[in-house]
């Protein structure tokens, strides 16, 4: 009956903002104790306004390591908004105010000497439609490990490429055309050469924003079994709208509504025995 | 009597006949409405379509007639051809009426009408270009009949000075015969070309990147203005800014480091041109730069670049096509520019490689070819139009390049806006 | 396994560095641009606005027979050469016009020589130095003094700087502008509407397209070309004259008024167009009364920025000669006239240095008007931007 007491607490409103060094009071106590369930990033009273309207409402959640994270709810429920906060993509827009802490291996990622740049640095991200650079296939998976200095000889190079399309399931099909455009690729190979690319620089935890919402039911297949894999080496977060791919991949779901985290619990309890009435509404489909 | 009385008869009495089959149809179609029978078009409709069936061919007779006697020279009494022109606006009249039945479509007609006039208007641009083409052409085909267009091309000595005598049939009179070589001026041309690249292609793209990618809001609704009062200026004070106070600034600084600078040197409407050109490279790159899609930045920025880097490796890059094709179309402009040169650069075609000589370029002798008062047929006047010739088709295809070049980019990207 | 932030912070500050100097760099660049345009208008201005002012003496005028007959005689010797040549020339004229002046003498503001005028803004003149004592003295009992120069505005051309002015150039560029506007404000919107409304999409339309592109990159020296070939030597229209300016300008014109309007009428939602057609009206009904009202704001303003563009433009007026020296105000579309602009190049090519001053006087001018011009057409957008 574990799970039953990880939704009641995370659900349950902070009553007061936590310093970092403090146990986290909300956070789910995950379904077993296994040394790869350790915390990647923790996220507390976490608010969130474009201007005047609050679109992230005092959140809490815990993000286990190697697992993949589902966020879910109906659309404009803030759960892009909120993963962007976690590589702090929304710095890029105007007129956005965060406070709140989103904390990653012991530092608070918005604090003023945290360097974005080191941060996406170790949290990548791949985007709802497939973006490869205007460079050829190989020169979209070696840029940046490249510029980072991950590798500087050649041969590491072709290696480290191989290495990344090979996580992505990808070298088989591109194995013989490395140095043409990424943009000749079909959608659902381009998301996956983002995948590679995201891969490529060895990161600790890779965002999914929607991932496979611009691709066909054959990519989101292939994308989804990759993300089964890749939990192996990196800890993922997927925002999905559809529920069934969320209850496929994820090991943990959050259910995101008008801003807040109405339940975030184990996948398998969350679908099969949900506690909250709006997120049961969400899940049967009576909204969304 | 006089043209304009003529002119004025003709249009006087086709307003009258106009104003007749206006009132004529109008009264016979509400005639026929009254007695309570359908009809396709309103009564207006039909009164319009007899006024244009009226003018119509009246006005297509006479000016059929009046360029007849324009480019066949044939004489036609102008009398005549007044008189023609009105019998058949009566004849127009009386169909127009006799067309006023309730089963005619006015409205259509006057549709179809309507849109001839309208696709004879957008022909005027083709014909535009074609006239450019034929005058410009034909002139060349007659220089090129008294002089070899093989010298033209590789000749490397411009002197027209004696070819008036040659037109006066006193050749032997002038001593040294004309020489039209043009490298020269395609020479200086080019230099002068080259150094207003040097300025604007950097300062116009890196004010662009700084607009589009780091200025805030501000700065951005405040600079696009002030760009735009730079294009604005006329080149002929461009050109009078580069020969009084840029052209003596490079003879000091030339001086100081002991130098000898023309006060025709090719730097100073060189370096003016390329100011002119900088908005122009500055706005189309912005726009190219803005349109390059914000996921290709973030995906860039979500790897862990820096911003600098995701402008440079990603943003610039994507842009390129653009850019190239705004550098193509800039270039094209430098290289027609006129004012600045003909009152900065020199007069003497001198073929150098130091900016700091004086040197003269295509677009210098066309003008100083038509301004002087020479025959028109001399081989001097007309080498302007082989100038042009060579003008016209260096910036038309740097144009088209471009154009293709824009339209990729804009496939690319899907983008409608460029 | 993975680094820490700070180890990796600390790789990335070169590149952080870099990053910082291209945004330096760029920001140079744009305050390069701004700086340029700081320094012409600072140049222009000293340069230009001393040719608002003109020099004026008081001095005493003789209206007696002889001047009537030699008009130098009406001014004292020691003046003579102080006073402008063309003001006397005007004096028996003025006796005519005037019978009661003759015999009297009368201390009068007259119109100074150039050279004085460059004296007393302090400029190099060539004045001898006993003609500059004379200056001295008459500006110190207060008998020589700079007023607002009218004549700089009221009179033609002229080769003696102080009676130069810029209204017979202002003149023509009215003149060669109406016709300009005429012939291609007309053609030009109804060859957008043909092209966005009523033409099919297929190669003939995108031929007309391509070309229009085409023209608006054209070199205007080009143009010029054509209108003395085609116009001048095929039509015989007037050479000189507004007409073929005009005519000339048009067609430099046209290519962005039609891509204006096309981009105008584009604007205008299709709903616009289907709401109309759903009440049964016409193609061209539809067009008449819905899309072109809505588009003239947008129409307007191209067509105000295409008549700036054709009043700063010269090249091709050269070609067809209107640079001719025109003394008096004209007012006549087929008689030689010249243009502001290219009254200034004319200007410009001027050896005595006083007309540097009315070059950039001249064109001080010319940048109010086309700023005026190109300001209105700013405003004009923003009021009537309309987002659908």
């Amino acid at each position: 009956m574990m799970n039953i007491q990880v939704a009641e607490r995370s659900v349950s409103p902070m009553t007061g903002h936590q310093s970092k060094g403090e146990p986290a009071v909300g956070a789910p106590v995950t379904r077993n104790e296994e040394a790869h369930h350790e915390l990647a990033i923790r996220v507390r009273d976490l608010n969130l306004w474009y201007g005047q309207a609050q679109a992230l409402k005092s959140i809490n959640l815990d993000v286990y390591q190697k697992n993949v994270t589902a966020l879910i709810g109906p659309s404009g429920c803030g759960k892009s908004t909120f993963l962007r906060c976690l590589n702090r993509m929304n710095d890029l827009i105007p007129g956005v105010r965060i406070d709140g802490l989103v904390e990653m291996d012991g530092r608070d990622v918005n604090e003023a000497k945290m360097d974005e740049v080191a941060l996406r640095r170790r949290v990548g991200m791949v985007f709802q439609k497939p973006n490869p650079f205007p460079k050829s296939i190989y020169e979209n998976v070696a840029y940046a490990p490249r510029m980072h200095d991950l590798v500087s000889r050649k041969t590491d190079v072709d290696e480290l490429v191989e290495r990344a399309l090979r996580d992505a399931g990808l070298w088989e099909e591109v194995k013989d055309k490395l140095h043409q455009p990424g943009t000749s690729l079909s959608g659902g190979q381009q998301q996956r050469l983002c995948i590679a690319r995201a891969i490529a620089v060895q990161p600790d935890v890779i965002l999914m924003d929607e991932p496979t919402s611009a691709l066909d039911p054959i990519s989101t297949a292939t994308i989804e079994d990759l993300m089964d894999k890749l939990k192996q080496q990196f800890t993922i977060i997927t925002v999905t709208h559809n529920m069934q791919q969320a209850a496929r991949v994820a090991d943990y779901t959050a259910f995101f509504h008008l801003g807040e985290v109405v339940e975030y619990n184990d996948t398998q309890a969350m679908f099969s025995n949900p506690h909250t009435k709006k997120a049961e509404d969400y899940i049967t489909g009576r909204y969304g | 009597m006089q043209t304009n009385q003529i002119l004025a008869l003709f249009c006087g009495t086709l307003l009258v006949l106009g104003l007749i089959a206006f009132f004529l149809g109008r009264a016979k179609a509400a005639r026929v409405r009254a007695s309570g029978i359908a009809m396709y078009a309103q009564p207006d409709q039909y009164a319009w379509f007899s006024v244009l069936s009226t003018a119509g061919p009246a006005i297509a007779v006479g000016a059929v007639g009046a360029f007849v006697m324009l480019l066949a020279g044939a004489e036609i009494p102008t009398l005549y051809l007044l008189a023609a022109s009105l019998v058949v606006g009566c004849a127009g009249l009386v169909m127009g009426i006799a067309l006023v039945r309730p089963d005619f479509h006015a409205r259509q007609a006057i549709e179809r009408v309507i849109r001839f006039f309208l696709a004879g208007a957008a022909l005027i641009s083709i014909f535009t270009t074609f006239g450019i083409l034929i005058s410009i052409v034909g002139e060349a085909i007659r220089f090129f009949q008294m002089q070899s267009f093989w010298d033209f091309i590789t000749g490397t000595t411009w002197n027209p000075g004696a070819s008036f005598l040659e037109a006066a049939g006193r050749a032997e009179e002038g001593g040294s015969a004309a020489q039209f070589g043009s490298v020269p001026l395609f020479a200086g041309t080019f230099m002068i070309t080259l150094v207003a690249m040097l300025v604007a292609i950097p300062v116009g793209l890196l004010s662009a990147i700084y607009m589009a990618e780091f200025a805030p809001q501000r700065v951005r609704t405040l600079a696009k203005p002030v760009l735009e009062v730079l294009a604005g200026i006329p080149t002929v004070v461009y050109g009078f800014f580069a020969a009084i106070t840029v052209a003596p600034i490079i003879v000091d600084v030339a001086g100081f480091f002991g130098l000898d600078a023309s006060f025709n040197n090719a730097l100073a409407p060189g370096i003016v041109m390329g100011i002119m050109i900088i908005p122009f490279i500055s706005s189309l790159s912005d726009d190219v730069i803005n349109s390059v899609p914000d996921s290709m930045r973030q995906g860039s920025l979500a790897l862990g670049m820096t911003k600098g880097e995701t402008i440079r490796d990603v943003v610039v890059p994507a842009a390129l096509p653009g850019i190239i094709s705004a550098s193509l179309l800039a270039m094209s402009r430098a290289l027609g520019e006129t004012m600045i040169v003909v009152m900065a650069a020199g007069m003497r075609p001198n073929l150098t490689a130091n900016p700091l000589e004086d040197m003269t370029t295509v677009t210098v002798r066309i003008v100083a070819a038509l301004t002087g008062d020479q025959e028109f047929a001399s081989a001097e006047t007309l080498s302007a139009f082989a100038l042009g010739l060579v003008l016209f088709v260096v910036t038309l295809s740097l144009n088209l390049v471009s154009v293709i070049m824009i339209r990729r980019f804009r496939e690319k990207y899907r983008i409608n806006n460029l | 396994m993975s680094q820490p932030f700070d180890e990796i912070s600390a790789q990335l500050r070169r590149r952080h560095r870099k990053s910082a100097r291209l945004k330096w760099i760029s920001m140079g660049a744009l305050g390069l641009a701004g700086l340029f345009l700081v320094l012409f208008f600072a140049d222009m201005l000293v340069k230009g606005l001393p040719a608002f002012q003109q020099a004026r003496i008081q001095v005493e005028v003789d209206y007696s027979e002889r001047a009537s007959q030699l008009p130098l005689a009406a001014v004292q010797e020691n003046v003579r050469p102080l006073v402008s040549r063309g003001y006397l020339r005007l004096i028996p004229g003025r006796m005519d016009d005037n019978p009661e002046l003759l015999g009297t003498t009368r201390m009068e503001w007259v119109l100074a020589d150039g050279q004085v005028d460059q004296y007393l803004k302090g400029h190099h003149s060539k004045l001898r130095d006993s003609e500059q004592a004379v200056v001295d003295r008459l500006a110190a009992q207060g008998r020589a003094e700079l007023r607002f120069n009218t004549t700089f505005f009221t009179r033609g051309d002229s080769k003696m700087p102080e009676l130069a002015g810029i209204a017979a150039a202002a003149m023509g560029t009215v003149l060669t502008l109406l016709v300009t506007l005429a012939v291609s404000f007309p053609i030009g919107v109804m060859t957008a509407v043909y092209l966005e409304e009523f033409a099919p999409d297929n190669r003939v339309t995108q031929l007309i397209e391509i070309n229009i592109n085409n023209l608006a990159a054209i070199p205007s020296i080009l143009f010029g070309l054509l209108g003395l070939a085609i116009f001048i030597n095929f039509f015989g229209v007037p050479r000189s004259t507004p007409v073929v300016g005009g005519l000339t300008l048009a067609l430099m014109t046209l290519p962005v008024i039609i891509i204006s309007t096309r981009t105008a009428l584009r604007s205008v939602p299709d709903s616009i167009r289907h709401a109309a057609f759903g009440v049964g009206c016409s193609r061209w009904q539809v067009v008449r009364d819905h899309v072109l009202p809505l588009a003239m704001p947008g129409i307007m303003t191209g067509s105000i920025i295409g008549l700036a563009q054709a009043m700063g433009e010269t090249a091709p007026l050269i070609i067809v000669g209107m640079v001719a020296f025109i003394p008096d105000v004209g007012g006549s579309f087929t008689e030689a006239a010249t243009v502001l602009p290219a009254q200034i190049f004319t200007w410009a090519g001027e050896p005595d240095r006083a007309f540097i001053e009315k070059t950039s006087g001249g064109i001080l001018v010319l940048l109010a008007v086309l700023i005026t011009l190109n300001a209105t057409a700013v405003v004009m957008r923003k009021k009537f931007e309309r987002r659908w």
